[in-house]
């Protein structure tokens, strides 16, 4: 049994769900006879191997920083919001709906304007369960699972039925937004060879770092922490609990709508119909999981998560081997990291408070106890 | 189209959608009556959905027609393999219930697919030969007007589901085991504390719901899909679990929830057959059984009603 201290014990879980999750992975791949060292070695060269796979693998970070972040905000304030999905959704929508309403704006005005609307959006989907869990003591897991649903068909109504014809170019689908409200940046593109990335990336960096001054440095970092350890000693030093979570209720549906405005303005560039709820959601959870709720655990693992999934495509075109191992790669990583407290045995504590030796029950790392019961 | 064929339309095509959902819920009632919550349904029904149509494509020839009701038993097999580990993290290894049920329903989709794609080299599977027909009661189904609607091109699965459902609740409140598993559902260091074991009724409380689970899949895949892709499970799981929490957590009031979210399910799509119906729009069908979730459990839910220990963990002291 090897002797840590708690912060490399910090590390060393995740990176170890890591390593037991790509394991996974490659005892699938030889179940079926694929070849995981092949695999493994096209997905990383799909992903790091050109510039534009690392413009794409980038690309595809900046949303899930964005999902990731709102998760944490939520997380720490013992609040689970898995609807993020359905608040990247609305911001999607209304960030595109924007851009398209207001097509002649110049830029400085229309780009501003469409983020914010779609912030806004997002923000107001995440203000309902957090209304109802303050209020009514309304299991916001649940409600944030419904509100996926109901924006999703929502947004397909909305598209079908409410825009004006002249926004849609087909039944499913919203025509190209204006230059004026596009995120995308030329010189940018022609770096990382014409790949889709866009300024969202460095409105994601921004809001990592202010994350990180918010949770660390302000007075309201410091109350959703302490409300999400004990809701109700908070409450009897004189904060507001409800108020915390209303807030970072609505700070968690802002981020992920942000998640949503990039995939609108600067991914895709229009709106089109969902099938299903948007993969940035629980992405995004999965991001803020193995991060550990750090701005920098974040940033790196939103990176790994990119480049399983964007490598995931080089793996199926180079190696023939199916999309979805990297989805089951990822359930596994999250699975290892959900049972931190086993891959937590494997080490001894140095400095436990105390010497007794005895079996420790507390859980390891981070999470807030008011948490969330159904 | 006169009211008696109407009504009938309406009658048999919200018992197909309902029984999917009906067995299901009343898989997740088992598992949070004994304190674990399950998300996971969803990727429970998606595990149930694939290995039944993958058993009806193979042994379709050698079995004939009794292929679908087989399938319900490989459905049933592999959502408990599944539901296993839900099992295992959260009660053995303290994992927060919500995060596993996730890490299922973001394996099922992912595992399910790459399989199909590794047996067929396709994305999604060919239309299944056998499924479950329509059902007429022999010698019911010549009762007049109430026959013709309930009893005679119908579906036989529904009738067993309501049968389940029944026995689902003399299980949970008649029985002994159904008072202890409600107790670690409750109070689970009271429970130890008598001398119940707590761990193996949390075990048979989410086995119990990878069974109904995996053939509530099974179920949708063969009366309702055909074929079985990525697309084929979007949020049935969910909406069983919305349909336990209106149902109260107790196995009959998750059918009658199960019940109404067919019954809004099958109106968005035979709505259009369907005069003054054809005029809402879909999407008010659609999002219904979730908006109601959510207004049933701001208004008429108190935090009395789930089980008190529901979601929380067990560590059985030294």
């Amino acid at each position: 049994m090897l002797k840590v201290s708690q912060p490399i014990k910090k590390i060393l879980v995740p990176l170890i769900s890591i390593l037991l999750g790509f394991l996974v992975g490659a005892i699938v791949m030889l179940i079926f006879s694929y070849s995981p060292i092949q695999a493994y070695t096209s997905m990383f060269q799909g992903a790091l191997g050109s510039m534009s796979g690392i413009g794409e693998t980038l690309r595809q970070a900046t949303p899930l920083i964005f999902t990731a972040l709102g998760f944490s905000v939520a997380y720490s304030a013992g609040f689970f919001n898995i609807g993020m999905s359905g608040q990247a959704l609305a911001g999607w929508v209304a960030s595109v709906w924007v851009a398209l309403a207001y097509p002649n704006l110049p830029t400085y005005l229309l780009l501003p304007l469409a983020i914010i609307v779609g912030a806004l959006a997002g923000g107001l989907i995440g203000a309902i369960p957090g209304v109802l869990r303050a209020f009514f003591g309304t299991s916001e897991v649940i409600v944030t699972i419904m509100l996926n649903y109901v924006v999703l068909y929502t947004s397909t109504y909305l598209l079908q039925n409410v825009m004006p014809k002249s926004f849609r170019s087909s039944t499913d689908s919203t025509q190209t937004i204006s230059a004026h409200a596009s995120l995308r940046m030329g010189w940018l593109q022609n770096i990382f060879g014409g790949s889709r990335i866009n300024a969202g990336l460095f409105l994601a960096v921004i809001a990592i770092i202010i994350f990180w001054i918010m949770m660390k440095k302000t007075t309201l970092g410091f109350e959703i922490r302490s409300v999400g350890m004990n809701p109700f000693a908070s409450e009897y030093a004189g904060m507001s609990s409800k108020k915390t979570i209303i807030l970072s209720m609505v700070i968690s549906g802002v981020l992920s709508g942000l998640g949503g405005v990039v995939e609108g303005l600067g991914t895709y560039q229009n709106f089109f119909t969902q099938t299903s709820s948007l993969s940035i959601g629980f992405d995004g959870m999965s991001v803020a999981l193995l991060g550990g709720g750090s701005a920098l655990g974040i940033l790196l693992a939103s990176l790994l998560f990119s480049i399983l999934k964007i490598g995931g495509l080089g793996m199926q075109t180079g190696a023939g081997v199916p999309f979805e191992i990297v989805n089951i790669v990822i359930a596994a990583i999250i699975f290892f990291v959900a049972i931190d407290y086993v891959i937590g045995l494997l080490f001894k504590q140095k400095k436990a408070t105390g010497t007794n030796t005895g079996a420790k029950p507390e859980q390891v790392i981070h999470q807030p106890k008011g948490g969330s019961e159904i | 189209m006169n009211w008696v064929s109407m009504l009938s339309l309406i009658v048999s095509s919200t018992f197909v959608f309902s029984t999917p959902l009906i067995f299901t819920a009343i898989g997740g009632a088992f598992s949070e009556n004994g304190g674990i919550v399950n998300v996971g349904l969803e990727g429970i029904m998606v595990m149930g959905a694939f290995s039944s149509v993958v058993f009806n494509l193979t042994f379709a020839d050698t079995f004939g027609k009794a292929t679908p009701w087989l399938g319900l038993i490989v459905g049933a097999v592999v959502g408990i393999a599944i539901s296993l580990l839900h099992a295992m993290a959260t009660i053995n290894f303290r994992a927060d219930h919500i995060i596993s049920g996730t890490v299922i329903n973001l394996l099922a989709p992912a595992l399910s697919v790459f399989l199909v794609k590794a047996i067929y080299a396709k994305g999604q599977t060919d239309n299944i030969a056998q499924n479950f027909g329509y059902f007429s009661f022999p010698g019911l189904s010549k009762i007049p007007v109430i026959g013709q609607i309930f009893f005679k091109d119908t579906s036989l699965l529904a009738y067993i589901a309501i049968i389940v459902a029944i026995l689902a609740w003399w299980i949970l409140y008649k029985t002994r085991f159904g008072l202890h598993l409600r107790s670690v559902g409750e109070n689970p260091q009271a429970a130890d504390t008598l001398g119940l074991n707590v761990y193996r009724l949390r075990y048979s409380g989410v086995i119990i719901s990878g069974l109904l689970g995996g053939i509530g899949g099974a179920i949708f895949a063969q009366s309702i899909s055909g074929n079985f892709s990525a697309g084929t499970i979007v949020g049935q799981g969910y909406i069983s679990m919305a349909a336990m929490i209106f149902g109260k957590w107790n196995p009959i009031g998750a059918m009658g929830a199960a019940l109404f979210f067919g019954f809004a399910q099958s109106l968005s799509i035979i709505g259009g057959q369907l005069p003054g119906i054809a005029k809402i729009p879909a999407v008010y069908l659609q999002v219904a059984p979730y908006v109601l979730t959510i207004i049933v459990l701001v208004l008429f839910l108190g935090k009395a009603v789930m089980p008190k220990a529901d979601g929380t963990n067990y560590v059985k002291s030294k």
